[in-house]
């Protein structure tokens, strides 16, 4: 190898993180041979998702390149974009599912609510960042608002999910950025006895969810279908699973949503309780390694994104396997990096993109 | 200054950040735990249990409804079999929208109204779990047709299935009966006898008929199969198959040649006509005219057809020979004279001077009989020969009436003969404790009288009327009729003969039976009421005829034929066995609205025995003789 490719190597990948890059690997190729099985054994399928996390990683490695004060300068742009297009959508969404969630802009359709899962965490940073010499409980305050009003509107749509991601990342910068405990108590106060106000304004599918989480026996061939197929998948597959392509649950049909957001199932079937260990254990990899990013990170804008991004990734992916092994009620969140889909592989690569940039940038920003 | 309280500042924020992450830390490996807890409670605790349900889910048990049974006649004619066609059936539970799959197979198959009500109907009366057809009988082109579309259609399948079918239409109506679908009814008694599991996947039982009284034997064994279903529920893969067992066939001793002469003997007239083998009480033929289509009951008879035979005056639908009870008339009088001698009421010589009535001591009431003016002198051979009815008013009221109804109970008046199908009624055969019960009323010896002549308050249907004369025929042993002679088992293809059955054996001298069986064989010859009968037969038939009244008469009110509407005159009755030495068949006839026994029953049975004697069938006669012979009972 010549010096100059060695350089341009390294160049290349200057701003990409090691061991974050190994323990995502390590997800995604999980992700695919699970997939491979869940989709019947089409291999486009796993064409098509490998191009998805082509392109996800390309997003990444922009990300990762761009220097953390760049992206925190991005954070009021995005986030005031973002909400007009969530305006855009509450206006002149398409309707799929009984849910208003995407918008047309010419040729294509996007799904705004998707945007504030980054650009939420990125403004509510950059602005605590900003307020850094004094944070007042005022700025709290307002913090509250810029999470609050996204969340209403993507819980509006409704898209149950999505609303729980965003108002997640947004608490965490909350949190990390030192939200005082009373306030907290106060608020888990206040939550718990506006419980029956919100019970009051969900939508009947949403209640469903929730009753049939307490008893899915109640509606076995209805909404409490998904969660027994997926449990008996699940509990089918015992410590060593059935074993790879071998999930009868999965390859008869009963599972539902088996390629997206139920793939667990399908991975709990046939590669056991040793294969949902290994997948605990790569996500456990990747969000300890953000965490000593976060831990790392010189500004705060850069802990408050990083700690964000890293819980974040942790609520997909525990919201997930809760929903699927049943101790959650059904809310269509996807299991990060492995469930069939470009969206949302994009934007946690484009957080994980963050993560390394916060991290490789450290030295240049302490010189 | 400024940047060293920044950097105090900073570090003491950066050391309250870190407290703060690593409680978030912590909280991640709690959850994480959790999680891992909950797969281990899942995959390993609750493995089996899971893994049952995963076995079941992937694996259903299919039943294989077996072959019906055949029913053939003595000869091995079928009177019942089965043809495949393709159905197409819909599994609502699974189908989705009802509609929206009806209209989708409605584009690629045609499907009528009438199977829109039809399914509509059947899915009311359904379980939601159950196939229910939408089409039957499926054209090759049809089958292909779907079977392109299939996918379309979750829960919608293509069935071979076999269907019933009676050749012979109305000819065994009342013998074969139907089939139906399995209504609530039939499925709490199936429950009831704990044979819900072999009536899995099937949805006819009989509901009529032997096909009703046989179902056991006709049913067979379901067989079951396990297949690998997916969850729309598309069998993937066979596991495991257990061949079901078809029901036994049946075979009548009914013959089917006699059975069709014998119907078109009656031509237009509607009545009923039971034949015996004496020794056996083997059926021979059994009809009951008119009759009706059984194919039509068996996917549930269209409300036109139904109102068409619910409605017909001739009542179609009505099992005569079985459950039509009519008075026994003349027919009763060769039982009154065994009766009669075998108690020494009477003996054959013993005469009286007919007058032409009777009157009770002490009253001025006339009883008539048929013939005015009276018969002159009559002893007991004539008594039947000519069929007096003032010598039996008069040996009735000697004889009591407990006496009669106790002698007549050895003969099967008055109780169900066994027969093997269902819903036999049991006619009367009157006595004082009958009378009280029914009527709260003391019994009269006004009463007994014209019991005497089987008139009065006696019933009985041609089946009893059959049994009983058969009963005769056989020296006194009243045998179980039955229709099914043997039962061929599918399984090993051994054919089982029924045993017969004697229900009675009264004991009777036979010079007593010689006497009455030798009036009977006078009756149908010259001077006897049978005489028609009897002519030019080359074996003696003993018979009786009689008349049972539809309308009765005033007193000193004649009854004259041609004056009386068609459905008010009387029923023409005859009974007879032949040969009469050694009877192989004995019958019993009822023509409705026949008028006289001896011209419309008789000829009836004559072309019966000569069948099934001598194996001649009928020379086209002229359809309306006119009778020359003694036209009364």
């Amino acid at each position: 190898m010549t010096s100059v490719t060695r350089r341009l190597l390294a160049r290349l990948v200057a701003h990409i993180d090691g061991y974050l890059l190994l323990a995502l690997s390590l997800l995604m190729v999980l992700g695919l041979v699970v997939l491979y099985s869940a989709a019947g054994e089409d291999i486009h399928f796993i064409t098509r998702q490998m191009v998805n996390l082509a392109a996800a990683l390309g997003v990444m490695w922009v990300v990762a390149n761009i220097p953390p004060q760049h992206l925190a300068r991005l954070g009021l742009p995005v986030y005031a974009a973002g909400l007009l297009l969530l305006l855009g959508v509450a206006l002149f969404g398409d309707v799929s599912h009984g849910a208003r969630r995407w918008l047309h802009i010419g040729v294509t359709r996007i799904q705004p609510s998707e945007i504030m899962k980054i650009a939420v965490p990125l403004m509510l940073a950059w602005y605590f960042d900003r307020h850094s010499a004094a944070l007042r409980f005022r700025d709290f305050v307002i913090a509250a608002i810029l999470l609050l009003v996204p969340v209403a509107f993507i819980a509006k749509q409704p898209d149950l999910g999505t609303a729980l991601l965003v108002s997640a990342a947004g608490f965490y910068v909350l949190f990390l950025g030192g939200l005082s405990w009373r306030v907290m108590a106060g608020l888990a106060i206040a939550g718990a006895a506006s419980l029956p106000l919100l019970w009051s304004m969900m939508h009947d599918y949403q209640r469903q969810r929730v009753l049939t989480l307490l008893d899915p026996t109640q509606d076995p061939l209805g909404s409490g279908y998904h969660i027994i197929q997926s449990t008996i998948a699940m509990g089918s597959g015992g410590i060593f699973g059935k074993g790879w392509l071998n999930g009868t649950q999965t390859h008869l049909e009963f599972l539902p949503e088996k390629h997206t957001d139920f793939i667990l199932a399908v991975l709990g079937e046939e590669f056991g309780l040793l294969g949902g260990l290994i997948l605990l254990t790569a996500y456990l990899l990747v969000i300890g390694r953000g965490l000593v990013i976060a831990a790392n990170a010189p500004t705060l804008f850069g802990r408050l994104f990083a700690g964000s991004i890293v819980f974040t990734f942790f609520t997909y992916a525990f919201v997930n396997i809760g929903m699927v092994s049943g101790i959650l009620p059904v809310v269509g969140v996807p299991l990060p990096l492995v469930s069939y889909g470009g969206t949302s592989a994009v934007t946690l690569l484009f957080g994980m993109g963050a993560l390394m940039s916060i991290q490789t940038h450290r030295k240049l920003v302490q010189t | 200054m400024r940047s060293g309280t920044e950097l105090r500042d900073n570090q003491q924020e950066i050391q309250r950040f870190r407290v703060r992450l690593a409680l978030a830390a912590a909280f991640v490996l709690f959850a994480f735990a959790l999680l891992a807890a909950r797969l281990f409670y899942v995959q390993v605790m609750q493995h089996e249990h899971y893994h049952t349900l995963a076995e079941n889910n992937r694996i259903s048990i299919v039943p294989i409804v077996p072959n019906r049974g055949l029913i053939l006649d003595r000869n091995g004619v079928a009177l019942a079999h089965n043809y495949s066609a393709y159905t197409l059936e819909i599994t609502p539970s699974k189908a989705g929208s009802l509609e929206e799959t009806i209209n989708g197979l409605a584009g690629i198959i045609e499907i009528t109204p009438r199977d829109r009500r039809r399914f509509k109907k059947l899915l009311e009366e359904s379980k939601n779990f159950e196939t229910l057809p939408i089409r039957s009988r499926l054209t090759e082109v049809e089958v292909a047709k779907f079977a392109v579309n299939r996918y379309r259609f979750p829960g919608v399948e293509i069935k071979a299935r076999l269907f019933r079918h009676y050749p012979h239409m109305e000819l065994f109506s009342h013998v074969v009966g139907h089939i139906g679908r399995i209504s609530d009814k039939d499925m709490e008694k199936l429950e009831e006898d704990e044979l819900l599991a072999n009536y899995r996947g099937t949805d006819h039982i009989g509901k009529q008929g032997l096909e009703q009284s046989y179902e056991k034997q006709l049913h067979g064994t379901t067989g079951f199969e396990q297949v690998e279903t997916d969850a729309g529920g598309r069998a993937v893969r066979t596991l495991s198959h257990t061949p079901p067992v078809s029901g036994n066939t049946l075979y009548l001793s009914i013959d089917s040649k006699l059975q069709a002469l014998a119907v078109k003997a009656f031509g237009k007239y509607r009545g009923a006509l039971v034949a015996i083998e004496p020794k056996s009480g083997e059926i021979l033929a059994f009809v009951s005219q008119p009759g009706f289509d059984p194919n039509l009951f068996v996917d549930g008879i269209d409300a036109t057809s139904w109102e068409a035979y619910n409605n017909s005056p001739d009542k179609p639908l009505n099992n005569r020979a079985l459950r039509g009870q009519y008075p026994p008339g003349s027919t009763f009088k060769p039982f009154m004279a065994l009766a009669a001698l075998e108690l020494n009421k009477r003996s054959p010589s013993y005469t009286i001077s007919d007058p032409g009535y009777y009157t009770l001591p002490g009253s001025s009431h006339h009883y008539r009989d048929w013939k005015a003016g009276g018969h002159g002198s009559v002893d007991l051979h004539k008594s039947i020969v000519i069929s007096c009815d003032t010598y039996y008013y008069g040996l009735a009221v000697d004889m009591g009436i407990d006496a009669i109804a106790s002698f007549m109970k050895h003969f099967g008046f008055g109780q169900k003969s066994g027969i093997d199908i269902e819903g036999e009624l049991q006619g009367i055969l009157p006595s004082p404790e009958w009378k009280m019960k029914r009527f709260r009323q003391k019994w009269f010896t006004g009463d007994t009288v014209s019991v005497g002549i089987g008139q009065g308050y006696n019933l009985a249907t041609p089946l009893q009327l059959a049994v009983a004369t058969a009963a005769l025929a056989n020296n006194g042993q009243l045998m179980r009729p039955r229709m099914v002679r043997s039962i061929q088992d599918s399984k090993t293809g051994q054919i089982r003969a029924l045993a017969p059955a004697a229900v009675d054996t009264l004991p009777i001298k036979p010079e007593n039976l010689d006497r009455v069986k030798g009036a009977m064989v006078d009756v149908t010859r010259p001077g006897g009421t049978a005489s028609r009968a009897g002519a030019g037969a080359e074996y003696q038939i003993a018979g009786k005829t009689g008349t049972a009244q539809v309308v009765g008469m005033k007193q000193g009110q004649k009854y004259v034929e041609s004056q009386v509407a068609e459905r008010h005159r009387d029923h023409a009755l005859f009974v007879a066995f032949a040969p009469a030495d050694n009877p192989r068949i004995a019958l019993a006839i009822l023509v409705e609205n026949g008028g006289h026994g001896g011209s419309t029953a008789a000829p009836i049975a004559r072309t019966v025995m000569d069948y099934y004697l001598l194996g001649k069938l009928p020379k086209e006669a002229a359809p309306e003789e006119i009778p020359e012979e003694p036209e009364h009972d």
